[in-house]
């Protein structure tokens, strides 16, 4: 079991999403973050305030998922996001130690495992 | 125009005067208060570029008009399009117009307000993607090409007016000239990229109510001054200004229920500017008791396109034409129908035997849209074919505010670091600031 995290422009996210979606990876949360890459800070003036932002917006994905699901789980993020600029974002993948679905008490495989109706 | 008719002489009235300013004032307010409405309107990061393409109309039409704009709708009585005696206020001094009773600079003023939020209405269909300095261009441009000739036309002494088109305070100019113009400007600068892809939702509704009462509140003004003095027509037209809105805004809540099961706030907003838009060009003309028919009847072919126009493809973001072109145009017709000398003091209507009435009103409600629609089609068609009218994608995605602006409506300041002219990059570093590559 592994925890996929892919930090996205936030005007991809949707798209990131029909891609997850469209790879049968369910189960997903994203969540609004600042954060720094390799991208050209934009000026914005103020009156007499200018700045440089450093930070821009991201949409954090944290997708936990079994190893069969790990590549689609890249390639979707990958194709969803991807716009060719810089700032397109990363994609980071981590083992889990352990993983509960709190409703039933499952663990692991079966916790990441989305509920079939 | 039917002031001019009903007037008795030319001489200053103070209390006119006093109403007029004031009525000046309230129109104003109404262009930043369509910023505010159309601001609500759309995605947060379109917020200050929506808001300051009102603010870009109330600069550039304002120029435009005093230049020529005005002289073109009201010098003079040509068929098609006035004089240039005006120009520049040329001849624009404390001497009432015609047989007004209020000096002519206030008149002007007065008329300068209108021309101002017509151009800021327009915007509503090209939002959240046309480059803001094509918008300054084409701002400027329609307010003499589009707005001039449909005010000459409708109260400048145009041939409409001269032929007896009863038009109060500018179904044609303002009304079914936005609404019509927006169409052909939706069509020509093109969809938004994720329109018909994503959910585009309004990002403050409170925002679009506020907008909408302030609309309403400066709207008594538009109305009402629109007899350009205190008298009956006046009077009529500010206090149906109260009634007919109301009553759309009760079938609004109704069709709501009926199609939704729940009463809607950015539906209520809405139902306030249809509303005022009815009754813009029949406030003097009508009864109050045809005015809340107005508002009840109107809001049904509103209602109805703003329903369907976003399962088409043509995004005119904002809804322009149902809001304003479809209300003005059912406002234009409906004077023909129950306009009566009674409460006027001008013309009956067809169902008070004055069958003529109605085939002006019908001649205004054709030839407005076809000239507001043609003509817009064709300067943005120009203007295309000599620069970019809207942003990159990638710019879209951006957000305009920071694309065209430079600015973010909901700036945090996070991870924003200080540029002083004088230390450059090279002074003090006031907050964690990676190393330069």
């Amino acid at each position: 079991v592994k925890l996929v995290i892919g930090i996205v422009r936030p005007e991809k996210a949707n798209d990131v999403l029909e891609a997850l979606y469209r790879a049968e990876v369910r189960g997903v949360s994203l969540s609004r973050v600042q954060g720094h890459g390799g991208e050209l800070d934009r000026v914005e003036t103020y009156r007499g305030t200018t700045v440089k932002v450093g930070l821009s917006d991201k949409v954090r994905f944290e997708i936990a998922v079994s190893d069969d699901f790990v590549d689609p789980a890249i390639s979707a993020l990958c194709e969803g996001a991807r716009t060719g600029e810089v700032g397109d974002g990363k994609i980071f993948v981590v083992p889990l130690e352990r993983a509960v679905r709190i409703r039933t008490g499952e663990t692991d495989q079966s916790a990441v495992t989305p509920v079939v109706k | 125009m039917d002031a001019l008719i009903l007037g008795a002489a030319a001489q200053v009235d103070a209390g006119d005067t006093a109403w007029m300013l004031v009525a000046t004032a309230l129109v104003l307010l109404m262009t930043p208060a369509l910023g505010l409405f159309y601001a609500g309107l759309v995605r947060e990061k379109s917020t200050l570029n929506t808001f300051m393409m009102s603010v870009a109309a109330i600069a550039v039409a304002t120029v435009t008009w005093a230049a020529v704009g005005y002289s073109l709708a009201f010098d003079g009585t040509g068929d098609l399009i006035g004089g240039l005696n005006f120009a520049f206020l040329h001849d624009v001094t404390f001497a009432p117009l015609g047989e007004m009773t209020i000096p002519h600079l206030v008149f002007f003023a007065f008329q300068t307000t209108f021309c101002i939020i017509t151009v800021a209405l327009v915007s509503g269909a090209v939002v959240e993607r046309m480059r803001f300095s094509a918008f300054l261009i084409f701002a400027a441009l329609w307010s003499v090409l589009v707005y001039a000739v449909l005010a000459h036309w409708g109260f400048g002494g145009g041939w409409l007016m001269e032929g007896g088109t009863l038009d109060f305070a500018g179904g044609i100019a303002v009304e079914m000239a936005s609404g019509f113009s927006a169409l052909a400007a939706a069509i020509v600068v093109g969809a938004r990229k994720d329109y018909g892809r994503q959910a585009l939702l309004p990002h403050n509704a409170v925002f679009v109510l506020l907008g909408a009462g302030l609309l309403w509140f400066g709207w008594f003004g538009f109305n009402g001054g629109s007899g350009f003095n205190t008298g009956n027509n006046s009077v009529l037209a500010f206090t149906n200004t109260l009634l007919t809105p109301a009553c759309t805004l009760v079938v609004w809540f109704a069709l709501d229920l009926f199609r939704g099961r729940k009463v809607t706030a950015i539906g209520a907003a809405t139902a306030i500017i249809v509303g005022c838009v009815l009754i813009t060009p029949a406030g003097g003309f009508i009864s109050p008791g045809w005015a809340m028919a107005l508002g009840a009847l109107g809001a049904l072919p509103s209602y109805a396109i703003i329903v369907w126009r976003p399962r088409t493809r043509v995004d005119e973001t904002l809804d322009v034409l149902a809001a304003h072109g479809t209300a003005g145009f059912f406002g234009i017709l409906f004077i023909g129908f129950v306009a009566q000398v009674g409460w006027n003091g001008i013309s009956d209507g067809l169902v008070y035997g004055n069958a003529d009435q109605l085939l002006w009103q019908a001649l205004a409600a054709v030839a407005t849209p076809a000239y507001a629609f043609g003509m817009t089609f064709a300067l943005l068609k120009l203007m295309s074919a000599l620069m970019p009218l809207r942003t990159s994608e990638l710019d879209e995605a951006i957000g305009m505010d920071v694309t065209q602006h430079g600015e973010e409506a909901y700036a945090s300041g996070e991870g924003a670091i200080l540029v002083t002219p004088e230390s450059g990059l090279e002074g003090p570093r006031p907050v964690a600031q990676p190393n330069p590559a």
